[in-house]
Parts: structure tokens; sequence; C-alpha cells
């Protein structure tokens, strides 16, 4: 009979555990130990617990490392962003912008990052490229997608694989710079046919802030053509062109030095939100395990206690079994 | 009251600039009208012209100004925003060209070599590896270099010891790709070598 009251007793104590646990793996070991109890083995387990605290912590940890790395990073590479803002300025003011421009051939560059673990950046991008496709695709108009990076080509190669012409991976295996997306853009600019280039990457605000920006950079023939029509491009007809044999040399030129500014920029600007992206992925990653943490601590410290407690109540009633 | 006095105020504003303003936003209309009819549900991406830097009008001025405003930009840095001066000279593929206030608006392609901006009597001296100089009408000048290294940066026996190397290279050179690297090569040193002595 004592042994009825003591199992009771120790389903009564465990039963409140059980009930205010969010986790349900947690859920069913503390059951699993309560069926320990009824088999023989008298203590309520406290390992489970403390074998999860501790994988726990060292998630924490791991965050805390990784968001100190993306910090150092971004540090590094911030400057370089900013300073490469120059670059497209003058462009834009002689040639204006038009992502509305209706030609033939678009070409869509998405660019991304390699890792993971950074947010939600490569996914907005990856939107904004198939919004464009859709915008850019009719009964004359195509567009192909040329990607920089793994995680966009992941997503990407799902549903558009046919239009994908280009990717290119493991850009930052070596420090970004200017000669590397030199080589990249000239690349781009020989294999595949073009009439409208938009290159898609986030923009880097601040740490916490990365806009998803487009980019639109016209061949030369658009440009002429864009020019004739009016606008902003009307004005280029103003301007005298110098050096080179031809107008149209000339422009072509300035179109791939152009593309080569923008490219540059961009892919800077993607590095820079990435790392913040991540920095900021980490840090409420690393919350969130430190809030896990201190659920976990309560938990330990009432199976901690109700073993305890269990323990007193066999010894006390032992004794007053034995006393009479 | 005050509404009317701010539309007299804006409408003195010179036609232009209010133009060339309309002009830029027109282009970003047209563009997120399209994104919102096609995707309703996602916010349309930003695009250049929201982060551009306010510029004076290209409109051409009524008087020639007094000076010229250069900005100079590279790869690896800003080099000058809005500097004053009397006149540059840039390396262009023609020749060296001098630009005055008041020049015509041009784009020329630049060749690797000197740049000269001259400011009263002191002379900034900057060597460019190609790019493209383009002049407005309103005696604004952009300069976009590849890369741009103030002269006293240049460190003169390495350079020496490159137009050696390039000059070997050239002669070794069997496939044109390599005959025009090396030459490409050879043509940036002795641009740099002029540039120091000169």
């Amino acid at each position: 009979m004592a042994m009825a009251t003591l199992r009771r007793e120790g389903k009564r104590i465990a039963a409140p555990l059980i009930s205010h646990h969010p986790d349900n793996p947690l859920r069913s070991s503390v059951t699993s130990s309560e069926e320990h109890e009824v088999l023989g083995v008298r203590s309520i387990s406290t390992q489970v617990v403390r074998n999860r605290m501790k994988s726990v912590r060292n998630i924490q940890k791991i965050t805390k490392a990784m968001k100190m790395v993306a910090a150092s990073k971004l540090r590094a590479i911030q400057t370089r962003a900013e300073n490469s803002r120059g670059l497209w300025q003058p462009f834009i003011a002689l040639l204006g912008d038009t992502p509305s421009v209706d030609v033939k051939k678009n070409v869509i560059i998405t660019i991304s990052s390699d890792k993971g673990l950074c947010g939600g950046i490569n996914s907005t991008a990856v939107k904004i490229s198939r919004g464009l496709h859709k915008l850019n695709s009719g009964p004359e108009k195509e567009s192909k997608y040329v990607i920089l990076g793994e995680k966009a080509k992941a997503q990407l190669v799902r549903d558009s694989k046919k239009e994908i012409e280009l990717s290119i991976t493991e850009l930052q295996k070596n420090p970004l710079n200017y000669t590397q997306v030199a080589v990249l853009a000239d690349d781009i600019l020989k294999n595949v046919e073009f009439d409208a280039l938009r290159i898609v990457y986030n923009k880097f605000h601040s740490v916490v802030s990365f806009m998803p920006t487009t980019s639109t950079v016209l061949s030369p023939e658009v440009v002429e053509r864009e020019a004739e029509a009016g606008g902003k491009l009307g004005e280029l007809d103003s301007y005298e062109i110098e050096g080179g044999e031809t107008k149209s040399e000339v422009l072509q030129n300035l179109s791939e030095f152009q593309f080569s500014c923008v490219l540059f920029n961009a892919v800077l600007e993607n590095a820079c939100s990435e790392q913040g992206a991540r920095m900021s992925a980490m840090d409420s990653s690393s919350r969130n395990a430190g809030d896990m943490l201190d659920r976990l601590t309560l938990t330990y410290n009432r199976t901690r206690q109700a073993s305890i407690t269990t323990e007193l109540i066999e010894i006390i009633s032992g004794a007053s079994a034995l006393e009479g | 009251m005050l509404r009317r006095a701010t539309t007299r105020i804006l409408s003195h504003r010179r036609h232009c600039s209010t133009a060339e303003a309309l002009k830029v936003t027109a282009a970003d209309d047209l563009f997120m009208a399209a994104w919102k009819r096609t995707m309703p549900n996602l916010d349309p991406p930003k695009t250049p012209l929201s982060f551009l830097q306010p510029r004076p009008s290209t409109a051409s001025a009524a008087s020639i100004p007094s000076k010229m405003t250069i900005n100079l930009v590279s790869s690896c840095s800003s080099g000058l925003s809005n500097k004053q001066a009397h006149m540059v000279i840039v390396p262009a593929t023609t020749g060296q060209m001098g630009i005055l206030p008041g020049h015509v608006a041009s784009i020329s392609e630049l060749k690797p070599g000197l740049l000269s901006i001259y400011e009263g009597n002191e002379v900034t001296k900057y060597f460019i590896s190609s790019g493209f100089a383009f002049v407005h009408s309103n005696s604004v000048a952009d300069i976009i270099a590849a890369e741009a290294v103030p002269i006293e940066q240049v460190d003169p026996s390495s350079v020496q010891k490159g137009l050696a190397e390039f000059t070997q290279k050239l002669s070794t050179a069997s496939t044109d790709l390599e005959k025009a690297e090396a030459q490409i090569g050879l043509d940036v040193l002795s641009a740099l070598n002029s540039s120091l002595s000169g």
C-alpha cells in the first residue's frame, strides 16, 4: 500500500512538470523517466534536461561567434562598398535610369550569397527577379537569368531551369576587387545576348535594413534608339564624342564600362547586406537560444526539486512505516 | 495664403530643373505602375534614381561660370567630389585634352595617363588607368576611372621593373592574346613612366 501511495505521489508531482512543457520531445522524455520510476528506478532523471541545456548552450556560443565574425567582415567590406558608390552616379547623371524600358532581350542578373544562414535576403532577391521576369515576358519579349551565387541558383533552378544562361559561384573566395568583377562582366557580355541588363541585388542601407534594388544597363543599340526617342537620353546627342573611331564604338565601350562599374558596386553592396543580415540572424538566434536556456533551467530546477521531494517522501514514509 | 505663396515660389524655379525632375520621376512611375499591375503583393525594388545624389541641372547656364566642378571617381575610392578648379587636363585617347569652364558637353574615352587639375597655382596630379570623362554643359566634369592614384604614391623603381618585365613578355609572346596583354601592360607602364618624369 505504501508503494501504491508512493506511485500516486510520484505521478502527482510529475504531472505538473508535463503540463508546463512547451517542448514535445522533452515531454515524452519526462514521461519515459516516469515510466522508469514505475519500473523500479526511484528518482526522476535530470540527465535529459541537462543534455538539452548543454546542446542549447553550445548553439548559443556558436551563433554568438558567427555574429562576431560577420560583424568583422562587415566592417572590412563596408568602407569599400561606400567608396564604390560614387562609381555609378555619373552614369546615371548622364544616361538616366529607365527600368521601364521596353526591349526584346532582357537579361536579369541576380546577385546572391553562396553561404546560408543570412536571413531572407536571397529569397527577396529571387522574388524580385521572378517579378522582373514576369514583367518583361510577353509575346515578343523574353528574359533570361544570369545567376551569381549558390543560393539563388538553388531557388531558380527549380522552376526556371531553361531560362538560366549562366551561373557563377564562389565569387567571394578571394576578396572582391574590380579586376575580378571586370573579368566577370566581360564573360557575361561575351556570352549573353542582351538589349537590357537588369541587375538585382540588395543595397546596404544600415546593419538592419537592406533594400532590394534593380539597376538597368542598356546595350549601345538601345541607347541610340532611346536617344532618338527623346527623354533623358535625348540629351545624349548634344554631347560631343571624343576618342575612338566612331560614335558607336565609344558608346559600346561606355556601356561595357558602365556595366562593370554597376556590377562592382552591386556585388559589394550585396556582400555587405549578406554580412549584415547574417549578423542580425545570428543575433536573434542567440537570443532565442538564451530564452530557451532560461526555460530549460526552470524545468531543470523543478525536476531536481521534484526528485529531492520524492526522495524525502520515501524516507519519511519509510520511517513512519517503521515506527508504526 | 501660405499655399499660394509657396506655389509662386515654386513656379519661379527654373523651368529646366523641374522638367528634368519630372522626367526622372516619370521613368520611375512607369516602372512602379507596371510592377503594381503584374505583382500587386510584392513591394517594387528601388532603382538607382532614388539613391542619386543631387546634382546641379545640366541645362546650360546663362553665363559661363569661372570655375569648373570636378568629380573624380574610381573603383577604390571616390577620389574627389565637387572640387573647384580652373582647368583640368585629361589623357583622352586622342591626346591630352584640356577642359576649361564653358567647354562644350562631351564624352571622351581616356587612355592610361596623367590627369592634372589646376587650381590657381597648385596642380594635383593623378595617374588614371583608363576610363571615361563626361563634361556637362554646366561646367561639371565627371571623370570615372578604373584606378586613380595620386602620382606621389607611385614608386618609380617598381615602374622600371614592370617596364622591363613587359618588354620581355612582348618579345616572347607567341599568341595574339599574349601579345595584346603584354602590349597593354607596356602601354600602361610607359604612360606611368612618362607621367612620373613629365
